[in-house]
């Protein structure tokens, strides 16, 4: 479908990285989750790592604008998003896939595809156009005008993907999109990051080290609220021993990497 | 615009010989802006092209019948019966109308004592702003609270469908009671422009709470048991009602960033 380039697409960025966070503390009701974390990511798929309780959540939080900094600096798209800013508009760029996803029951997939769009202030020509694609992209077109409530578990996880895809965003931010998707969706769910990934930031949290290596141009591993290690997935793999626990080279390497972080932390 | 091609160059583009690449595109950069030119071309085609439109036609028709059917247009009562929060309001709300019910009878039976409608009137729509602005109630709230359109016009929309609901049952139980109406719609708006600007700081559903209780607890208990109307619901009160509204709403106003973020208090 052809569609018409505005002059903002064609303009310029001005900001060296769509994320730049310094010593970003993020707090989870009383408990500081992220703590003193520095981020700093471009275009591409970035896959973020870490054990339970690392604070995956709360940085994706944090990044999405849902819960405010509590120290820190925070620029997304290059504008400051703690404090008292004005998070409008860089709200419109963004898209969020929250992990505890949730719907209404009585919409149809394309009815909420829709409303979501509407949310995100997208021009209201643009919006049914938009919708079709998102659906289409996440291979859920033959089930557009089902109920939300009738879905399957993989089948609501990818409408919350269209959901998070719909407004073209700049940053996209997947918090667990893998989980009850089927190996084949998983496949199509990778070639649907890295097709975003082209030109667009996408930040994907998950607990599969296979999935980062896959569709991943950067892994960032957090562990405590501290980032641990960013780099490549080779590299990622090159961390690895033969003698760190895990099946795979990557999960090797992500082993090896968390065991170093927790032995220099211990002393 | 550019100049209209003359005829003869119209069917020379149509039959697809003796023009220039440069002539083509001119004239078809005229064409996408020029119905008229559009119909000319139309009439100078060749029986090849018209051959050739005529088997797109059929395809194109084929696939339009073999392809789903176009989406029906929603009427309004599907939109409204889908809408999460008059569900979610619906048991407030029967509950609001219950108890201005009951206050109604309450003063047929007991003349003695202040009206009970007025006296309600303030807290009545509370209960349905706050389910309107609470996490707990509203399933997609995460994905709601990190889009641009989330904040305050969000939830002036939301509190102004509760009060679209509530104003018609308190108005009612106004006429029915025979209290001045002013009396009975600006403490409410008052109080609902309360709890709105109190939420900014606190959250929404505590703000409804602490100024649903402060109300009972300052005002209607002691009206109740001294059986006499207190003096902030005299007639005399109109205008420092208005002046509380527009206080209010000033303050919440200018904490509208207040209401961007997933908070913990709502």
């Amino acid at each position: 479908m052809m569609r018409t380039v505005s002059a903002a697409e064609t303009a310029p960025t001005t900001h060296p990285w769509a994320v730049h966070a310094e010593g970003l503390r993020v707090r989870a009701g009383r408990h500081l989750a992220v703590d003193g974390l520095g981020l700093a990511l471009g275009a591409g798929v970035h896959g973020l790592l870490g054990p339970n309780g690392a604070g995956k959540t709360t940085l994706i939080r944090a990044l999405a604008t849902v819960v405010k900094p509590a120290g820190g600096r925070l620029r997304l798209l290059g504008e400051p998003v703690d404090g008292r800013a004005d998070l409008r508009r860089v709200r419109r760029g963004l898209g969020y896939l929250p992990q505890q996803f949730g719907f209404y029951p009585r919409f149809t997939v394309r009815e909420f595809v829709e409303y979501m769009a509407w949310l995100k202030e997208m021009p209201k020509p643009l919006v049914p156009g938009a919708v079709q694609r998102a659906i289409d992209r996440v291979g859920l077109a033959s089930k557009a005008n089902a109920r939300m409530k009738t879905l399957s578990g993989g089948m609501l996880r990818r409408a919350g993907i269209a959901q998070a895809i719909v407004n073209d965003p700049e940053v996209l931010l997947l918090d667990e999109p893998t989980v009850g998707l089927d190996p084949e969706q998983r496949l199509d769910f990778r070639k649907l990051l890295r097709d975003v990934g082209h030109d667009s930031c996408v930040l994907v949290s998950t607990h599969l080290v296979e999935d980062v290596v896959a569709a991943c141009s950067d892994v960032v591993m957090i562990n405590e609220g501290r980032l641990v290690y960013q780099g490549t997935p080779d590299d990622l793999i090159a961390q690895g021993g033969a003698g760190d626990a895990g099946d795979s080279p990557a999960e090797r390497g992500y082993s090896a990497l968390l065991h170093r972080h927790r032995a220099e932390a211990a002393r | 615009m550019t100049t209209h091609p003359t005829l003869a160059v119209l069917t020379r583009y149509a039959e697809g010989s003796g023009l220039d690449d440069a002539t083509v595109w001119s004239v078809e950069v005229h064409l996408e802006g020029c119905p008229q030119c559009r119909a000319g071309l139309a009439g100078a085609t060749t029986d090849g092209t018209r051959a050739l439109l005529d088997r797109v036609a059929i395809g194109l028709a084929g696939g339009i019948a073999a392809g789903p059917v176009p989406a029906r247009r929603r009427r309004l009562w599907s939109a409204v019966h889908r809408r999460w929060l008059i569900w979610a309001l619906l048991p407030w709300l029967t509950m609001t109308g219950a108890v201005l019910g009951c206050a109604v009878l309450l003063e047929r039976l007991q003349p003695g004592l202040p009206s009970l409608v007025l006296l309600l009137a303030p807290v009545a729509p509370l209960p349905g702003v706050a389910v309107a602005w609470s996490r707990r109630v509203d399933p997609a709230w995460e994905l709601i609270a990190g889009t641009p359109a989330a904040g305050l016009t969000m939830l002036l929309r939301r509190t102004a469908s509760v009060l679209a609901l509530v104003v018609p049952v308190l108005v009612l139980a106004g006429a029915r009671s025979g209290v001045s109406l002013a009396l009975v719609l600006l403490p409410c708006l008052a109080f609902t422009t309360a709890t709105i600007a109190l939420g900014a700081v606190i959250g929404v559903r505590r703000a409804a709470a602490g100024v649903g209780v402060l109300w009972t607890a300052a005002v209607v208990l002691p009206s109740v048991v001294t059986e006499k109307l207190p003096v902030v619901l005299e007639p005399g009160s109109v205008p420092v009602w208005t002046v509380a509204i527009v206080a209010l709403a000033a303050f919440a106003a200018s904490r509208a960033d207040g209401y961007r973020r997933l908070s913990s208090h709502n």
